[in-house]
């Protein structure tokens, strides 16, 4: 068309631009989710194991004091579904990223990166996608715990929803920024054990703080110090209708910290160009 | 290392006229990862309508070479231009002239072809009805109309890359970089590709830089570079490489200049 012969002088790209973009990049990691059941079942079934049996074995020997947000005494399934929903989060940023190594590896990320589209932009797009998928599961998983007597004030259901866009912003960037310095799939083994179980057990997603000091307090200050303890609290709040400023303030931190790392690796003229040639050399 | 020959020297230099901006330029690039170094001071151009072959071994730098002007690593010396838009300074605008086949595959194999292309017009910023539009245009043109609906992972080799050529050319570029294309398919599929390619260069008028270590599919008319361990040994119209090399044939040619024993063109 004519666009060939005027396309020699720079002319930016447009708000319509950018948002075929992103909402392509959404469109194909939906897509792609929708092919993987497994991943889907397997994202479902590892928080309800936990809530089906750890929390069930485990609610006799806990007791929880009331504490803020719960109003009155609740079960132990009642006060682990924020973390699990977290956890739930947790999963899949450390999967998206677990899915740019492979890409990277395969290819697709390649079609990616040579988008004319700033660099900045497509990466985070593909923090949108991947958040967008995490909220899928999450809300699937809400609708289960449902029958399993975990029901938050119907507000809940839409308060929570901020709180988890900006959890999964900040766990998919966090997944983001271990991806670029992971070369090989085998490395994921690794992030699985230095940065997933760390994450999840010192924080406040299976027990509530005050239980944890009375522990150990350096275990207390590093759970305090885990931004992952913040997204659980952050979403612990959200479903009841409360902020939880100090959680919301770390998030938010962390989100646009991890954010700019990433960015930042994926520059060409930084993170990747002291790494040798993605896939063959010749 | 082998010492090049003196034609290695004679390179031509591009002249400044605005009415000829080469589709690519490649101006004094070196690379080196760590230690080691890939590309050692390349330059040569890519014109419109014109058929550029890349020739060096497995190892030479081409890969390299189009990680930088693809922009997935960083330029640490020279420049490159695409249509007189510099790599590293205007992206945005160098990119979207630029058309791309990389050698591993890349396309979704569990999308089918028509979310393939879909999704890399979206990556351009192309609307979903144009789009739809180009890519049942294009899927016309290389023949895989019938299999729109299919996953990729069904396709044979050498309608993937057709599939992938054919995304490349999605948004329209002026430039189409192939690397190794042809490389693990059968004699008729390589040929219908290189066949596709070149038409696309007389009928449209797209540049093409054509990497390749298979001899046989350089034409006379082609332009030619020879690279061999991170250098540019000869370039030019590839019969004037050859006559200079004082040879016959390419292959030959490609002997004399970087002291190959074995050459896995065949024949020589």
């Amino acid at each position: 068309m004519s666009s060939i012969t005027t396309r020699d002088t720079p002319r930016g790209f447009s708000a319509a631009e950018y948002m075929t973009c992103l909402t392509g990049i959404v469109w194909r990691e939906g897509l792609r989710f929708l092919h993987q059941r497994e991943r889907f079942v397997s994202a479902l079934v590892r928080p309800l194991v936990w809530l089906f049996i750890f929390a069930a074995g485990f609610r006799q020997v806990l007791g929880i004091s009331i504490i803020p947000p719960y109003e009155t005494y609740i079960l132990y399934e009642v006060f682990i579904a924020p973390g699990l929903m977290a956890m739930i989060q947790l999963f899949n940023g450390m999967q998206s990223s677990l899915s740019m190594v492979y890409d990277r590896e395969m290819g697709n990320m390649r079609t990616l990166l040579v988008s004319p589209l700033p660099r900045g932009f497509l990466l985070f797009c593909k923090l949108l996608a991947g958040t967008a998928v995490s909220l899928l599961q999450v809300y699937a998983f809400l609708l289960i715990a449902w029958f399993w007597d975990i029901t938050p004030p119907p507000i809940g259901y839409l308060t929570v929803l901020p709180a988890l866009i900006l959890s999964g912003l900040m766990l998919g960037s966090l997944g983001m920024l271990i991806s670029s310095g992971i070369k090989q799939l085998e490395s994921f083994a690794g992030v699985m054990n230095f940065v997933i179980f760390p994450m999840f057990f010192a924080s406040s997603a299976l027990y509530p703080l005050w239980r944890v000091q009375e522990g150990s307090p350096y275990l207390y200050y590093l759970c305090e110090a885990n931004p992952f303890t913040h997204a659980v609290e952050l979403i612990r709040f959200a479903l009841y209708g409360q902020i939880n400023w100090v959680s919301l303030a770390v998030v938010a931190t962390c989100t646009i910290v991890f954010m700019i790392g990433a960015i930042y690796a994926y520059d060409p003229s930084r993170g990747l160009a002291r790494r040798g040639p993605a896939g063959g050399e010749g | 290392m082998t010492s090049p020959a003196p034609i290695a020297e004679q390179r031509e230099v591009p002249k400044p006229n605005p009415a000829a901006v080469p589709a690519l330029s490649i101006d004094g690039v070196s690379h080196a990862y760590g230690p080691r170094r890939a590309l050692m001071d390349v330059s040569f151009n890519v014109q419109p309508a014109s058929f550029t072959a890349l020739l060096g071994l497995n190892g030479a730098g081409k890969s390299t070479l189009f990680s930088l002007i693809t922009r997935l690593f960083g330029i640490q010396t020279g420049r490159v231009g695409i249509f007189g838009h510099d790599v590293s300074k205007s992206p945005g605008e160098a990119l979207r002239l630029l058309g791309v086949v990389f050698q591993p595959r890349t396309l979704d194999l569990d999308l089918s072809l028509t979310q393939n292309l879909l999704y890399h017009a979206a990556l351009h910023g192309i609307s979903r009805r144009e789009a739809a539009v180009r890519s049942a245009e294009l899927l016309g043109r290389i023949g895989l109309t019938e299999r729109a609906g299919s996953k990729v992972r069904d396709l044979s080799g050498g309608q993937m890359r057709r599939l992938e050529i054919a995304r490349a050319l999605l948004h329209r570029p002026r430039l189409l970089l192939l690397d190794e294309p042809t490389v693990g398919l059968d004699v008729k599929a390589r040929a219908d590709i290189i066949g596709h390619v070149r038409q696309l260069v007389t009928e449209q008028g797209i540049g093409v830089l054509w990497a390749t270590h298979l001899f046989d599919e350089i034409m006379a008319g082609d332009d030619l570079v020879v690279l061999h361990q991170g250098k540019v040994l000869a370039q030019g119209p590839m019969s004037r490489v050859v006559a200079e090399a004082g040879a016959q044939d390419v292959n030959t040619a490609f002997m004399r200049l970087t002291g190959a024993q074995t050459l896995p063109g065949g024949g020589a």
